[in-house]
């Protein structure tokens, strides 16, 4: 990945069924709601220390919710 | 796998009941059961891991089925339902009663639904007065998103589906760990070393020794997999197949207790994924930390017999173990 791209992560409300396995997994990138189902915390972009973490989290989701998406890096 | 055509149906909402019905009564019971509420009774669930070994572990061997995996989710719902422990023994008996003999025997089944109908009815009537702060007060007090109380039959269906659907199913899930680690030294050897790896290895203890089989109901004819099922027939979903299917897991049939990409099914999937997932998660992760913590060395004990469960929840009734 070249350095003007960034990782997002995402989670599909509509799959998430609230296993909690990505906030399990990954309590930097994802939180629960009062219903216990996941969203990711501020903006997704996955830091490059927790990119292997968050890929896990998105291996382990039962519900193939969890998504993680190339984006363009914003101008600083 | 079609069972029988759907003449009989216990009706247990959420978990018999199609959208629009389901959502209203799940929303509702789903907050206790987060992992941020079951958290609040890990230190309970430690506690009652350990009053239980304290009874057993000088005797230098246990039943582990029986001493230590049934006893576990008995006392945590009890706790969760507000409902004395001591009943604990009689929900044992009508959960078999429900879920292994009712698996052959229709009027069993019948009778245990009716006797735990008329126990959490004697339950729920002091609480319509003040419903005070469990599980059987609160859906007592709880309002469906239009602002209606549930009816009796559906706080009575919702507290009947917690206590079946909630006992024998995690009880069966301690009971197999168990029975895995009492049989392969590297594993049990592994995780004493290593506590931190429970969480992970009880997802793979989860997909192998997945618990439950759930049956429904076809609403719609359809064709799966070349095999045509009709409207109205029962099929069972073999969780636990779909758990060792090589298409999905490498090395399906071998349990790797540190499996690092594991999503499986032993929870079901979609909206009725299990409502007790994190509780039971919770209940096998402390009852493994605390039973290795105490009791690293143990083995099966092959001069008695190991028996395991009849019907859709699979699991060690008779655990006979060696201790130390």
């Amino acid at each position: 990945m070249s350095e003007s791209r960034v990782l997002i992560v995402k989670i599909d409300p509509e799959k998430c069924q609230g296993h909690a396995r990505c906030h399990a997994l990954a309590t930097e990138l994802f939180e629960l709601d009062e219903f216990g189902n996941a969203r990711v915390r501020g903006s997704g972009q996955i830091p490059p220390t927790l990119e292997d973490r968050a890929w896990i989290a998105r291996a382990n989701c039962p519900e193939l919710a969890v998504e993680i998406v190339e984006q363009a890096k914003a101008p600083d | 796998m079609v069972v029988r055509e759907s003449d009989y149906r216990v009706n247990s909402p959420p978990i018999t009941s199609d959208p629009p019905d389901h959502r209203p009564m799940r929303m509702v019971l789903i907050p206790p059961f987060t992992p941020q509420a079951v958290a609040r009774l890990e230190a309970k669930a430690r506690a009652v891991c350990n009053e239980l070994i304290d009874r057993f572990v000088a005797n230098g061997m246990c039943d582990g089925a029986v001493d230590y995996a049934q006893t576990i989710p008995v006392l945590i719902n009890s706790q969760m339902l507000g409902i004395p422990a001591q009943h604990g023994d009689q929900f044992r008996e009508w959960i078999t009663m429900a879920l292994q003999t009712g698996v052959t025997d229709e009027a069993a089944l019948r009778q245990a639904e009716e006797a735990i109908a008329a126990y959490f009815e004697v339950q729920i009537k002091p609480r319509r007065e003040n419903p005070g702060e469990d599980l059987v007060g609160f859906l007592i007090a709880a309002r469906s998103p239009d602002g209606e109380p549930f009816s009796d039959r559906q706080v009575l269906g919702a507290l009947r589906l917690l206590l079946v659907a909630g006992i024998d199913t995690t009880w069966s899930a301690i009971g197999s760990s168990l029975w895995h680690l009492a049989t392969h030294e590297q594993d049990r050897a592994r995780l004493v070393a290593e506590p931190e790896s429970i969480p992970t290895a009880v997802e793979e203890l989860l997909r192998a020794y997945a618990p439950v089989t759930m049956a429904r109901e076809i609403a719609k004819t359809a064709d799966i997999g070349g095999c045509q099922l009709r409207e109205g027939q029962m099929v069972l979903l073999s969780f636990p197949a779909a758990n060792r299917d090589p298409g999905k897991f490498p090395d399906a049939d071998k349990v790797v207790i540190d499996r690092k990409h594991n999503p499986h099914a032993a929870f079901g999937l979609g909206i009725h994924r299990c409502i007790g997932s994190n509780l039971a998660r919770m209940e096998m992760v402390v009852a493994l930390q605390e039973w290795l913590k105490r009791i690293p060395v143990f083995s099966l004990d092959i001069s008695k017999p190991t028996t395991w469960s009849q019907g859709t929840v699979r699991g060690p009734r008779n655990l006979p173990i060696r201790i130390g």
